[in-house]
């Protein structure tokens, strides 16, 4: 098991050919009080770079785009009642979806923690 | 993430709010503080405690000599020539052809008028009063003030313990003011001009003070146990609870008041004289003949709506569109501002909003959504 992280502050956690997606705890940090989470449909074919989440602010609407390409089979159904999940645990309990990778080698486009680590300190 | 580009100016507090913690965003050409603690926190204080806002982005004008309300009056609609000293009238300036170029609020304060205009516009308000106004009148921009607002059920209660006088004798305390009243104060010397007015629907003050003593009136005002410092993101999620308008969202030059649901601005005698600007062609659409009208929404479920979504018919034909929507804390769902057809701007209609090609079910809703706490005079 290991895990993923992009520019766009998003994890990865991959478990052989399954995917778990979500936004870190810098992200959520950034974004404030989430009132609302829009995840895709189970069986939406996702290319990478497509838009697969919104993530609603009081304020405002941030995009998720998919880090990697593959079909949702699974969504975080606890974030309808409890959105605000996604604050109190971004890495874990708040994750988005569940995707089968479609490309592994796309992973390879991705950081791993140490280096997102050093990207989020350089911001 | 917006990057804080280095042409940004810097206003007298940016410092001050850098020192709390705060998250700085370009606004209206300056660094301002979007939040400290987080947008729904701050909300909720406002609405329980008190807030310490710093508008001081916004355009401090004094239109100065014999005849300023009646010049005043060729531009926008509100009865100025008739404010008391010490009243202070919310009012809109107007384009030739009725447009809305700003809302703004005026308050006489006897000896010539203080204009209070919108940040994002108050360099073209300058030069559209500076073209309208006759020669004789001296318009100054007050750029060496800075202006807080302090919002919020506390907002008297806190106000009263810093000791503030009144700057003529037998003047009134801030705290005697009346919602939309206004006066000149001193604070340990420094002079302050004190309005019980605010864009939060709460209770409150706004204060101009000379920008060199900001940084120790916010130091007094947030030594307090009932107030905090709130940021833009609240300001804004408590003006859309309070229904109050933004300008540059909810209006802008293509808009006339009427449909803008800002009629209460058209003062009666001066819709009988209409001799404002684009006179004839606002008060055609008075009280209830424009096509569109700006109403509140409720937006079923959880997500908001946002500017920009368009309000749609059965057949998806474009209808209207949503100029700010967001999700109350007070509420705890989501509420928005859109312009619809006249015949569905009825209370309880239906309304369907598209949204990155998602329909969500809406309904016209009174506003304010949050009902407004203002200190009124009572009636005689």
């Amino acid at each position: 098991m290991s895990r993923y992280f992009t520019d766009e502050h998003e994890w990865v956690e991959v478990e052989g050919d399954t995917a778990t997606v979500g936004i870190t705890d810098y992200a959520q940090e950034q974004l404030g009080d989430i009132v609302f989470v829009e995840v895709p449909e189970v069986g939406t074919e996702l290319e990478q770079g497509d838009d697969a989440a919104v993530v609603e602010s009081v304020k405002a609407a941030s995009d998720v785009y998919a880090a990697v390409s593959g079909e949702v089979i699974e969504v975080n159904e606890a974030l309808e009642d409890e959105p605000g999940l996604v604050n109190s645990s971004a890495e874990e309990d708040g994750w988005f979806f569940r995707l089968t990778l479609s490309d592994k080698d796309e992973l390879g486009d991705l950081m791993d923690e140490k280096a997102y680590k050093a990207f989020v300190e350089g911001l | 993430m917006s990057e804080i580009g280095e042409n940004l100016k810097q206003l007298p507090l940016g410092d001050w709010h850098r020192s709390l913690g705060a998250r700085m965003v370009p606004f209206a050409g300056y660094e301002m503080p979007v939040q400290y603690e987080g947008v729904m926190a701050e909300h909720i204080w406002t609405r329980t405690e008190a807030g310490l806002f710093d508008v001081s982005h916004m355009g401090q004008l004094q239109l100065i000599g014999e005849g300023a309300a009646d010049a005043l009056e060729r531009i926008t609609p509100g009865n100025l020539s008739a404010l008391a000293p010490g009243k202070i009238r919310y009012t809109l300036l107007l384009a030739q052809d009725g447009g809305i170029l700003d809302d703004l609020m005026v308050t006489n304060t006897g000896h010539h008028l203080y204009l209070v205009v919108n940040g994002a516009t108050k360099h073209d308000d300058i030069a559209y009063l500076q073209a309208n106004l006759p020669d004789g009148l001296t318009l100054n921009h007050l750029e060496d003030a800075a202006l807080l607002a302090l919002q919020g059920p506390k907002a008297a209660a806190a106000l009263a313990k810093l000791g503030i006088d009144p700057a003529e004798p037998e003047g009134p305390l801030p705290t005697d003011l009346y919602f939309m009243e206004a006066g000149p104060f001193l604070w340990c010397g420094i002079p302050l001009g004190i309005s019980r007015s605010g864009y939060t629907g709460e209770d409150g003050f706004e204060i101009s003070v000379p920008a060199e003593h900001a940084v120790a009136l916010a130091r007094a005002l947030t030594d307090l146990e009932e107030v905090r410092p709130i940021g833009l993101g609240a300001r804004d999620s408590l003006r859309l609870e309070a229904g109050l308008p933004l300008y540059g969202h909810d209006m802008n030059p293509d808009i006339l008041p009427v449909e803008a649901n800002l009629s209460f601005a058209l003062s009666k005698a001066r819709r009988e004289e209409g001799n404002f600007a684009g006179a004839e062609r606002v008060l055609a659409q008075y009280p209830d003949k424009a096509a569109t009208k700006r109403v509140g929404l409720f937006v079923d479920g959880r997500q908001p709506v946002r500017e920009g979504a368009l309000v749609v018919d059965d057949n998806s034909a474009t209808i209207g569109n949503v100029t700010s929507g967001g999700f109350s804390p007070t509420l705890q769902r989501p509420i928005a501002m859109a312009y619809v057809p006249m015949e569905l701007s009825q209370t309880g209609t239906a309304i369907i909003v598209e949204q990155r090609g998602k329909k969500i079910a809406c309904t016209v809703a009174d506003m304010p959504f949050v009902p407004h706490q203002y200190y009124r005079k009572p009636k005689q």
